[in-house]
């Protein structure tokens, strides 16, 4: 871990899970989640639809929607527990010190309002500033995200904006009351490449000056590489990896970590054929016991049929596989 | 390989007409308002080969496979599937349209939910009476099945019991089903994840190579055209900027765009590299930039750039390239 022993890492979730009851049984879509962000860090999630990267991200700000729910395990948020709190208490912590972006910039910002009203309001509700201070705040914030002539621009409704211009205004809102992390989701996804490298770079530049903490939540293996400080891999409600970036992308230990790095076309070289992972990943209501990769699984051994493995360190590290325990 | 052009387009455009409605334009005092989509596009590909189309949103690669099928009748333009022309009014004969199919992005929208995956799958096969009897036709359906990786049994099913990978096989399947040799397959894996992606485009090469199959793949993502393309036709803005063989293409790209967009792209072998971030977004369509449409975002635009559109010579459609220009 890189955090220091003495502040508290950012965020932390220990062995959190979340279930899903409905009349045909419960779903256990978390199984047992435990990672941690220190403060300026970038910690990508990446895995593929369903594995459940966006419910990490929603049980952490609380907001999961019914049936869902945290049936144990802890979320802390610089070292203080947040997932008992009231409503009402977690819902100053969401946009006080918890800022979120998600993939579609429309849904985020309120078409009747222009831009500034919602920049303002999101500063005076965190922070004590008055109407014109608050105004003040929004054009430096909006400057500092790159949006040309702020002072102009603030006055716009957000259809006005392009779809990159938007997601600025997002990223601006995101952090108009100084939040410890981030939590964004797909914050690149809706974009073309050459507007989703501005938004990348700016995000970037912001949690470097600012110290604040991001969980990066995409299945674009690009991104992560290119902004990631350290990577969780999730596979069926479960991390199977988590490490430094460059370990991950390069020489992942896990095999659907392996399988998912190879089955990516890559821009610098162009090989015979793609690595592909035979099936795809397990609905919820079916997923195999023991280790849940297993049914897809090239190395797959007797015991893991039965057995789950946990999380063991390795290097730099962590991985959740009986291959790398036989090993060492 | 032969040399052969199975797929040629000249000069196509396509234009639509964006007005308001009649009554608003005349009260408002507006005059009509079109959009170019796509603009003296000129390709050809070659019997067996790939070729692919990419760019960005609203760069009219879409526009572009949907007239080379004659689903939407282009403004201008000639098109020909192995030297047939398609009829501006008549679209192919009847001859021609078995051998051309399409695979489109979004296996959920492009299968009928009511029917079943053997009626989806025979139903080309019905329409140009390939099949002479029904155990002829189950016959066959269950080996397009196989040959995209599914199983015979699955016929009976219906297209929400299986995953958009699966779904893809079975358009897959029903692009063959007429014995098709140009396949035009428009964004084919944009809708599922990395590993089921990888599935898809292994299983299309192999077709490809089995059955001597003509692509013409559109794709906004660099990397997997990369992996599947023999030729790549880059759009911006409606026109061609940069067309060539793909090693070419990643090892020297000429056209300023070209360049940015590889530059701009997030790579796995990007891990601890920063790049130039680019600037500026792409320009509405409907009041595009004079000249070259790529001239308020290019490091080497220059006054000739404003005015004069660069015509595509040898591959590339750039002033600055062609005069040798560096800045």
């Amino acid at each position: 871990m890189t955090s220091s022993a003495v502040t508290p890492p950012v965020l932390e979730l220990r062995n959190l899970v979340v279930e899903f009851v409905n009349r045909h049984g419960t779903l256990r879509a978390l199984d047992g989640i435990s990672l941690s962000i220190a403060p300026g860090e970038v910690l990508g999630v990446v895995g593929e639809s369903g594995a459940g990267k966006s419910l990490t991200g929603a049980a952490v700000i609380g907001l999961l929607e019914p049936p869902g729910r945290i049936a144990s395990g802890e979320v802390l948020l610089a070292g203080q527990r947040i997932d008992q709190l009231p409503v009402e208490e977690l819902r100053h912590i969401r946009g006080k010190r918890i800022g979120t972006i998600f993939q579609d910039p429309l849904t985020s910002l309120d078409p009747l309002y222009r831009v500034g009203e919602q920049l303002i309001e999101t500063i005076r509700t965190h922070l004590p500033v008055s109407e014109q201070q608050a105004r003040e705040r929004a054009i430096a914030l909006l400057a500092e995200v790159g949006i040309p002539a702020p002072e102009k621009r603030i006055d716009g409704y957000p259809h006005e904006f392009s779809g990159g211009m938007r997601q600025r205004v997002v990223i601006a809102l995101a952090l108009a009351a100084e939040p410890e992390l981030i939590i964004a989701d797909e914050p690149t996804t809706a974009l073309d490449v050459s507007v989703q490298a501005q938004i990348i770079a700016v995000l970037k530049k912001l949690c470097r000056e600012r110290g604040t903490a991001v969980m990066l939540i995409t299945h674009d293996m690009g991104v992560i590489a290119e902004t990631a400080d350290r990577v969780a891999v999730m596979y069926a409600g479960r991390v199977i990896e988590i490490g430094p970036v460059r370990d991950v992308v390069k020489s992942p230990r896990h095999p659907y970590a392996k399988g998912l790095m190879g089955s990516i076309p890559a821009l610098d070289e162009r090989p015979e054929r793609l690595l592909q992972i035979e099936g795809s990943m397990p609905r919820l209501t079916a997923i195999p016991q023991g280790c849940a990769f297993h049914p897809r699984c090239p190395h797959v051994m007797p015991r893991c049929h039965e057995a789950r493995p946990v999380l063991e360190p390795i290097g730099a590290g962590q991985v959740a596989c009986f291959l790398h325990e036989v090993r060492s | 390989m032969s040399t052969k052009p199975m797929v040629s387009v000249t000069h196509a455009r396509k234009v639509f007409d964006v007005s308001q409605p009649w009554l608003e334009r005349v009260l408002s005092g507006q005059d009509k308002q079109m959009l170019v989509a796509v603009d003296d596009v000129s390709f050809t590909i070659r019997k067996g080969e790939t070729f692919a189309l990419v760019g960005e949103s609203g760069s009219g690669k879409s526009t572009v496979a949907r007239m080379v099928t004659g689903l939407l009748p282009a403004s201008s333009g000639t098109f020909a599937i192995d030297d047939v022309p398609l009829d501006p009014k008549a679209g192919y004969p009847l001859s021609l349209r078995r051998r051309l199919q399409m695979i489109f992005q979004d296996p959920y929208a492009s299968l009928d939910p009511r029917w079943r995956v053997g009626a989806i799958i025979a139903e080309p096969m019905k329409a140009f009476g390939l099949a002479r009897n029904e155990e002829e036709e189950r016959g066959r359906v269950s080996k397009l099945l196989k040959l995209v990786g599914l199983d015979p049994a699955d016929a009976v099913k219906f297209p929400h019991q299986f995953s958009g990978g699966q779904r893809q096989r079975i358009a897959i399947a029903r692009a063959l089903a007429s014995d098709a040799d140009v396949i035009v397959c428009d964004e084919p894996t944009s809708a599922l994840d990395v590993s089921v992606q990888a599935q898809i485009l292994n299983l299309m090469k192999d077709l490809q190579r089995d059955l001597g199959l003509t692509l013409l793949f559109i794709s906004h993502n660099l990397a997997v055209v990369r992996y599947m393309a023999d030729v790549i036709g880059v759009m911006y803005l409606g026109r061609l900027v940069e067309v060539a063989r793909v090693e070419t293409l990643f090892a020297q790209p000429r056209h300023p765009y070209t360049r940015m967009l590889l530059d701009a792209v997030p790579d796995l072998a990007m891990t601890g590299r920063s790049r130039q971030p680019v600037q500026g977004e792409v320009p509405n369509p409907i009041s595009p930039p004079s000249g070259c449409t790529f001239h308020p975002r290019c490091p080497l635009a220059n006054t000739r750039c404003q005015q004069e559109v660069p015509l595509m010579i040898d591959g590339v459609a750039c002033h600055a390239v062609q005069e040798g220009r560096k800045s």
